[in-house]
């Protein structure tokens, strides 16, 4: 099996975002996951984000490690550097990126196999560190392409395609986000791209740790009667916190809704997340509140999406270690190498 | 008591300190060895100690030596035995005529000492419980007594010890003049009580010259700054958190922007070595000089991103310092056993360039160079250091660097050359040395971009399982690691005076060992040219010394002759004129070993049919 690339053929009609940037230059190569995977919408929806934000596809790195939802990366933004690592070990391949340059946008793509088994050490400790990255778990809750075993993610109860139930507790990787300080939580669902494209780009323009779990439902191997990662069970039990719109550089738009039920939260790079609540008692800014929301639903077995938590003032691991503005991958010798006059010295002083 | 001559020696005997860890005795040991330096007389310390904080023994030994063997000799001349669990090793480990160094506070039984050893008693307890109340000075302040005494029966000068201890407590007035006290305190009651100056004496000398004294961690760490490192992941394992850390205290000196006093560096410990390496691999991806230091478990535990970083070319560098294996071994003590764990670590047919530095001063310079290679080769580097280098201080040359030296940063393909319209493709071999340039990412809005991956690709790094361009790549990459062959360190070759049918090959921390050893064999009638290896691949100077000589000895640390094995697979050659010579107990290899073992073999060499010697 070898790639499929994408033809060429622009229409001369094709919309246009601020940079000129057509839909198509957001693109890359033809998927080769199965027809109806939830992680093709996923893609759609970042290829979505990043063209109404108008970012430069080859200002962004993208970075997976392995799975069916770690191939992704190479279906979108063709024109920006792609790396498919190992097996659950994405973050630290971000992290390392990021610390390497860190004027380029840092979009790590995992699966649930990937990032709540393999690395789940990975997954927590990118997020503990507050890498600036948008992290987002395509969550299946089976293995896609090692053909069906469960994953961490399966909720206790649930039925694998071969009917064999599942007795282990799932892992919950927003609540674990949450736990662990990322500055941006939330979750969404594959079939509900009005939710998700605002998501990616408000995660995107997030300074910090942003985290997003996708419900994705497999279709070969998890979209059966039983499981709880289905297209009909996410439909059935969703329960949305709120709906948003990202604004870069533009007014508010916050007079559009009766007041009270839009809430407009201001990033780091100006841009701005126009919530729409849904459940108006709803905080995002409240960490432990939605810790607590978010058990609350679980017990009734609702899957709660939307940004679950906000910190628009976050930092980074850049600040926390206090490097230089000018990307680590420029510096040269120059202002490396402190010199044979220091080396003398300190020569000197070893004697 | 004794009934044997008491050893005298001026400049070149054996002192060992017998401590109880954590009980504060490094520093007024290291002293001694300093102190020792500054009469300019060479010295050799070695840290033994136990992989454990607290209670348990620990020997600090400190080779003096006129001559300036830099190799552990084996022996004790002195023992200093302030251990009570290790005493009756420790008194009967001294060499006959040599010198029991104690606390004579309390009584010792006349069954505990020997009678061809000289035995001294200073009441150390004593003098410091009269002396202070504190019990943390009471042990403190014991140690710097010690170093007095010990000062006095050396003949050594005081005011040089001060001017040490003027230097360690710079700006601290009140813990100078108490340590120098201490010091007096010692030294004053072994001249008024004890029989001073001993046969072992220390006398000003001008052997040291203006080598400095560093451990090669720090060196190697000092290295990676000057190499122009600027990501280090690591985490803690003995013998190379002392990488990481010093690297950090240099970057913390040195590499701070003076302005806005922001760093030049991003330094992250890692949740464990599978991140680190991760960590590495994206920065160094990314453009950016990135490192690693760790162990032998660390090493097993990178192994899968090693093989990442081999197929899909992306830099990295490894400072391995090795410790004994397998598994947990013995944490701090030396060998070097992770040769082929590391020359071919990971899964499928991998390589890796190891580079062998033999001393601090190496390893500073073979770590600055293992970021050019690194990048000049897109691959993972081995800095392979080993505890006797990484913990212990040695005398070197001092380290040197030329200011008008630019980083390598190897084959990078920037905006302007794709610009140009120059072919770009990340596995294409553009100039037969098997190395393809390589973008960073970001580099340019539509041209150069690609994806990096572990699984197979084309030339173009599209995606392909075809077996043929799988085996295109898999030449390549054999291409590239003989292009490493001629930018790798070259062995070095120092042949015997007579011309000779037998050499031998050693490696790294051996190297002191392996030249006193030399002089020794000399002395038994054995001439042999010697190559010390200082990189793999090897270059074709370790084919033609082999084609050379009948008889090659392999001296290494580890048990299974690990660089000799290396040498049969990659030489191909008839393994039977490769004489494996291997010390593995944990101590460093000395002289007398290497001697022993090399001349037994040669005297047997000379009563029996060749081949049967050495099947
Ligand atoms: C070290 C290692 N172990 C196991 C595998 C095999 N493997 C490949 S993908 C995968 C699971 C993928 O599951 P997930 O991350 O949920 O992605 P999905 O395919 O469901 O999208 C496994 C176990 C591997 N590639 N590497
Ligand atoms: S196996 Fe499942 S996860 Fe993988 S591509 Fe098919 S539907 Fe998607």
């Amino acid at each position: 099996m070898t790639y499929i690339a994408k033809p060429k053929f622009h229409h001369p009609g094709l919309k246009k975002n601020e940079l000129g940037y057509t839909h198509r230059d957001y693109e890359g190569k033809i998927s080769t996951l199965c027809a109806g995977c939830g992680h093709d919408s996923i893609t759609a929806s970042i290829i979505e984000a990043c063209y109404e934000l108008s970012i430069e596809p080859h200002r962004v790195a993208k970075i997976s490690g392995i799975g069916c939802s770690s191939k992704t990366p190479d279906y979108f933004l063709g024109n920006s550097h792609g790396f498919n690592s190992v097996h659950g070990r994405m973050p630290s391949v971000l992290t390392g990126a990021n610390l390497a340059n860190r004027d380029l946008i840092y979009l790590g793509v995992s699966g649930d196999g990937d990032s709540a088994s393999i690395g789940f050490g990975q997954f927590a400790h990118s997020i503990r560190r507050g890498v600036n990255m948008t992290y987002i778990v395509e969550n299946n809750g089976v293995y896609g392409l090692t053909k069906g075993q469960f994953s961490a993610t399966a909720d206790r109860g649930s039925k694998s395609k071969k009917g064999v139930t599942n007795t282990d507790n799932a892992i919950d990787l927003v609540a674990i986000a949450l736990q662990l300080g990322a500055t941006f939580v939330a979750r969404s669902f594959s079939g509900d791209k009005s939710q998700l494209v605002p998501l990616i780009a408000a995660a995107i323009g997030h300074k910090g740790a942003s985290f997003i779990d996708v419900i994705s439902p497999c279709i070969a191997f998890n979209n059966h009667a039983g499981s709880t990662k289905s297209f009909d069970y996410v439909r059935e039990h969703n329960d949305a916190v709120n709906r948003l719109d990202v604004l870069v550089g533009r007014d508010p738009i916050a007079v559009d809704y009766a007041p009270g039920t839009v809430q407009v939260v201001e990033q780091h790079d100006g841009s701005k997340i126009a919530l729409r609540k849904i459940d108006a008692d709803y905080d995002p800014h409240d960490r432990l509140g939605a810790q607590t929301f978010l058990a609350k639903h679980a017990a009734k077995g609702q899957i709660v999406t939307g940004l679950l938590y906000v910190d628009p003032d976050a930092d980074d691991l850049h600040a926390h270690l206090n490097t230089v503005e000018t990307p680590l991958n420029t510096l040269e010798a120059d202002t490396l190498c402190p010199g044979s006059a220091v080396l003398d010295k300190i020569n000197a002083s070893l004697r | 008591m004794s009934d044997k001559k008491p050893i005298s020696s001026v400049n070149d005997f054996v002192v060992r300190f017998a401590n109880v860890n954590g009980s504060g005795s490094a520093s007024a040991n290291e002293m001694f060895a300093r102190a020792i330096l500054r009469h300019g007389v060479p010295v050799s310390p070695r840290n033994i100690f136990p992989s454990n904080i607290q209670g348990l023994p620990t020997w600090y030994e400190v080779r003096v030596t006129e001559a300036g063997h830099l190799g552990a000799r084996g022996g004790v001349d002195m023992m200093v035995a302030m251990n009570p669990q290790t005493w009756d090793k420790d008194v009967a480990g001294i060499e006959p005529g040599g010198y029991l160094f104690y606390d004579s506070t309390k009584p010792m039984p006349s069954t505990k000492f020997r009678d061809d050893i000289t035995v001294i008693g200073v009441p150390l307890t004593a003098i410091t419980n009269s002396t202070y109340t504190d019990p943390r000075q009471r042990q403190l302040f014991k140690n710097i007594i010690y170093l007095g005494a010990l000062s006095a029966l050396l003949e050594m000068d005081p005011r040089l010890i001060e001017q040490l201890i003027g230097e360690q407590y710079k700006g601290k007035e009140k813990l100078l003049s108490s340590n120098v006290h201490a010091l007096h305190l010692g030294r004053d009651w072994a001249l008024q009580n004890l029989k001073c100056p001993i046969g072992l004496r220390v006398k000003k000398s001008d052997k040291v010259g203006d080598r400095i004294f560093i451990e090669g961690n720090s060196a190697a760490a000092l290295g990676a700054v000057y190499g122009g490192a600027t990501v280090c992941a690591w985490y803690p394992i003995t013998p190379s958190s002392s990488v990481a850390e010093a690297f950090t205290a240099h970057c913390k000196k040195y590499r701070h922007d003076p302005e806005t006093g922001k760093a030049k560096y991003a330094i992250v410990q890692g949740e464990d070595e599978l991140a680190s390496i991760g960590i590495v691999i994206g920065a160094s991806w990314n453009g950016a000089r990135a490192f690693t230091a760790t162990s032998g478990p660390g090493i097993s535990l990178m192994t899968e991103f090693i093989g990442l970083s081999y197929f899909a070319e992306i830099p990295a560098v490894i400072m391995n310092i090795q410790r004994a294996g397998p598994s947990t071994g013995m944490p701090t003590r030396t060998q070097q056993c992770d040769i082929i764990a590391c020359a071919y670590a990971s899964h499928g047919d991998t390589k890796h360039v190891l580079l062998f530095p033999e001393d601090p001063a190496e390893a500073f310079e073979f770590a600055a160079a293992a970021f050019d290679l690194a990048e000049r080769l897109q691959t993972t580097i081995f800095l392979m250091l080993d505890l006797d280098i990484g913990m212990n201080h040695r005398l070197c040359r001092p380290l040197k660097w030329d200011d008008a030296k630019q980083y390598d940063r190897g084959k990078v393909m920037t905006a302007e050359m794709l610009e140009e319209g120059r072919d770009f493709g990340r596995y294409l071999d553009v100039d037969g040395d098997g190395i393809p340039y390589r973008t960073y990412p970001g580099t340019h809005p539509t041209k150069g971009s690609y994806f990096t991956r572990g699984t197979s690709r084309d030339r173009y790094a599209r995606y392909s399982e075809e077996g043929s361009v799988y085996a295109d790549n898999m030449q390549r990459l054999v291409r590239k690691f003989e292009t490493a062959q001629d930018l790798v360190p070259r062995p070095l070759q120092a042949n015997a005076e007579r011309p000779t049918k037998y050499g031998v090959i050693y490696f790294g921390s051996t190297s002191p060992a392996m030249d006193e050893a030399i002089g020794l064999l000399e002395e038994r009638g054995h001439q042999l040219d010697r190559l010390r290896i200082r990189a793999f691949p090897f270059h074709s100077s370790v084919a033609s010394f082999l084609a050379e000589h009948d008889f090659v000895y392999v001296v290494e640390q580890n048990r299974d002759s690990q660089l000799r094995q290396l040498i049969v697979n990659e030489n191909g050659i008839d393994p039977v004129r490769l004489v494996p010579i291997v010390h593995y107990d944990g101590t460093p290899i000395t002289a007398r070993y290497i001697a022993k073992a090399i001349g037994d073999h040669q005297d047997h060499l000379k009563v029996t049919p060749l081949r049967k010697a050495v099947s």
